[in-house]
């Protein structure tokens, strides 16, 4: 089963491609800004962040400045929760394509997924610009930001396919993923360092496969903070369950979704 | 020749409850409760294709007719893969492009140039052959000056030749259209069936679903029929068309009674009582066709000793042209008396070269005198169905006129002077 199923996604590889760029493209149509709003996102995130829980509820930050602090970690998030909530609602959003022409239906969800990558580049370009804002200079570690990109696209595509073929049934995924979304938000280290948390319930941490991936991206910035590989591989095994798990839903379901979307 | 599709046993059954019914989770949890103990079974289901099983050749272009409902676009959407079927199983070599729709994919955001590479990947071209063919399918869309342009701003006529260049450039080795050929205005329709012919010629495998009985004729030598999910015929497409629209034309539709029928003015001394097309060989005529030879009988009844009654005939198009009248007193047919009592006048109709369409019928008894005994205006359809008159394999086609007459063409060799020409 597995062999066929890659066999085709590769034959249908310039499909998946296009998909992407036509979502890409129709992003920032007839905008303005255009592609600016990829990086305005995080970084007004970050502005209302600093501005509420660093100078009103003076969160710490552990020694980094807070800006900094929050938009290392937004970029990746912000790419997770679009990548994520676009993904959930994709298949019936494609209803048309689904019932009218064949093509290895995974390309729809993955589209999403991938799409968000385009504004994740161009949000981490912005990052160097405001590192060198507040005089960081850039080191080493730096390198392995784009290799943690690996993880995250693994971790979008496996909830991201689940959530799909779920909405394809259940119409309630697309109101309760804005939820979801939220409470992931609260749950993973983004706004507020691991620090602030217990000891005795820093463990549920680990449940929480995304919390390693970001700090791990937060580390690329700051090398004084040490990379928790604990967490950071436990997140990925995490990961990897997650990716399966969803594909197997998928692959399972995909049979009805022409009948039922 | 090699079996290009092999469709064996194929059973699906939609069950209606998953369709017409988005679940939610709060409708599975209560219906869990409910039934804890019973299996979840689906309260109706129903078996949109049952048994079918057919093979076509490779190069074979197979028409698809029946009605609505039948099965067809369901027994495309499994052979392309888009859904998957109950049971039984189908094997399709090749290359593969259904037309389900025109434009599928078609993004409005995007200019037409973007949505030719989107549509043609779609449907599974490769990059390299939409640049190799992109001029080609600009052309024959004609939509050279827009191509820049967002497809929103596109009339839904140019989206729809935008749409249909791009199918048309297709190189699968199996080509499964459905119905795509019904919107469109004349010359878009034309440009299709010009361009499936070439498809045809090209010596690929098609299945046309279609409503159009002249293009299935004109492009489909073979023609399957499907009835509720079953092939109900299968070979030469002159004779399952016929018996296709035979169904429509029902027991009664080859003669009919005129006695009650209103509205109807006229002294009323002689009646028409009812109508019957009979066919050369005698029977029954239920489905008339372009070319047909027909006889038509005019049932009356006389009420008491008429003096010389005249019988006629109108043929009306439906925006009440009239095409031809066809009188006793015309063809030079006296009646110097009718006897009280019920009888019947025939009138045989050689050839009917009426192109196809529906024609109303006017029915009229009338003195030489003009007054008028009984007159039925419009009083009845007729359906003039399509059929392959010269021959050609081409169609006689309704939307070029009111009627054809039987010909033939020479092409000379050589200058023949006009008369008068020095």
């Amino acid at each position: 089963m597995n062999l066929e199923w890659l066999r085709e996604i590769w034959q249908y590889r310039e499909l998946f491609y296009f998909l992407v760029w036509r979502d890409v493209k129709v992003r920032y149509k007839q905008t303005v800004l255009g592609a600016a709003w990829a990086v305005i996102q995080p970084f007004f995130s970050m502005v209302v962040f600093t501005l509420f829980f660093q100078r009103l509820a003076n969160m710490p930050s552990d020694g980094i400045p807070y800006p900094i602090f929050s938009y290392s970690a937004l970029i990746p998030w912000t790419y997770f929760s679009t990548a994520i909530s676009t993904a959930g609602n994709s298949l019936v959003a494609n209803s048309n394509l689904l019932t009218k022409v064949y093509f290895p239906r995974v390309a729809v969800p993955a589209s999403s997924a991938f799409g968000g990558i385009v504004d994740f580049s161009i949000a981490s370009v912005v990052l160097l610009a405001i590192m060198a804002y507040y005089r960081f200079s850039p080191q080493w570690s730096l390198l392995l930001w784009p290799v943690l990109v690996v993880p995250l696209v693994v971790l979008a595509l496996g909830v991201g396919m689940f959530m799909a073929a779920l909405n394809v049934r259940y119409r309630d995924i697309r109101y309760a993923l804005p939820f979801f979304v939220q409470i992931w938000l609260f749950v993973t280290p983004i706004i507020y360092p691991t620090s602030i948390i217990p000891e005795k319930f820093r463990v549920l941490m680990f449940l929480n496969p995304l919390a390693g991936i970001i700090e791990g991206f937060r580390a690329c910035v700051f090398p004084q903070r040490e990379i928790n590989w604990a967490l950071l591989s436990v997140s990925i095994v995490t990961t990897v369950v997650i990716f399966i798990v969803g594909a197997l839903y998928f692959r399972k379901t995909e049979r009805t979704f022409a009948d039922i979307v | 020749m090699a079996a290009a599709i092999i469709v064996d046993k194929l059973w699906k059954q939609y069950r209606i409850e998953g369709i017409h019914r988005t679940s939610t989770f709060r409708e599975a949890i209560v219906a869990m409760a409910k039934r804890p103990f019973q299996k979840r079974k689906p309260k109706e289901a129903i078996w949109a294709l049952k048994n079918i099983s057919l093979e076509v050749e490779e190069g074979e272009v197979v028409g698809i007719i029946g009605r609505n409902g039948a099965g067809k676009s369901t027994l495309l959407k499994i052979l392309s893969r888009i859904t998957y079927p109950t049971m039984g199983t189908f094997k399709v070599r090749g290359r593969v492009a259904s037309l389900l729709e025109v434009g599928t994919g078609f993004h409005w955001e995007l200019t037409g140039r973007e949505n030719i590479y989107l549509n043609g990947s779609i449907l599974g071209m490769k990059k390299r052959e939409i640049d190799a063919k992109l001029d080609a399918i600009i052309s024959f869309g004609g939509v050279e000056k827009f191509i820049e342009t967002p497809i929103k701003r596109y009339s839904s006529g140019m989206r729809l030749r935008l749409g249909f260049a791009v199918a048309a450039h297709l190189d699968p080795d199996v080509l499964l259209v459905d119905e795509v050929l019904a919107v469109g205005d004349i010359d878009f329709q034309k440009k299709c069936l010009s361009a499936m012919d070439d498809m045809r010629t090209g010596g690929r495998t098609v299945l046309f679903v279609s409503h159009n009985m002249a293009a299935i004729e004109n492009l489909c030598p073979r023609t399957i029929c499907v009835d509720n999910g079953e092939v109900r015929e299968d070979g030469d497409s002159k004779e399952v068309i016929k018996n296709y629209l035979a169904t429509f034309a029902g027991a009664g539709q080859s003669s009919m009674n005129l006695r009650h029928i209103k509205p109807r003015h006229g002294s009323g001394e002689i009646r028409y009582t009812g109508i019957e097309f009979i066919a050369p060989d005698g029977g029954p005529h239920p489905v008339i066709r372009s070319g047909d030879s027909l006889t038509i009988r005019f049932h009356y009844e006389a009420m008491s000793r008429a003096k010389t009654p005249h019988f006629g005939l109108q043929i009306s198009t439906d925006l009440g042209t009239k095409v031809t009248t066809m009188s006793t007193w015309a063809c030079g047919v006296p009646i110097p008396e009718l006897p009280p009592g019920e009888g019947c006048i025939d009138l045989d109709i050689d050839l009917l070269n009426l192109m196809p369409g529906r024609y109303y019928l006017t029915l009229w008894i009338k003195t030489t005198t003009d007054v008028t005994y009984d007159q039925l205006d419009h009083c009845l359809t007729m359906d003039v169905e399509a059929s392959d008159y010269y021959g050609s394999g081409k169609g006689i086609d309704g939307r070029f006129g009111l009627v054809f007459m039987p010909c033939s063409w020479e092409l000379h060799d050589r200058r023949i002077r006009m008369n008068g020409e020095v």
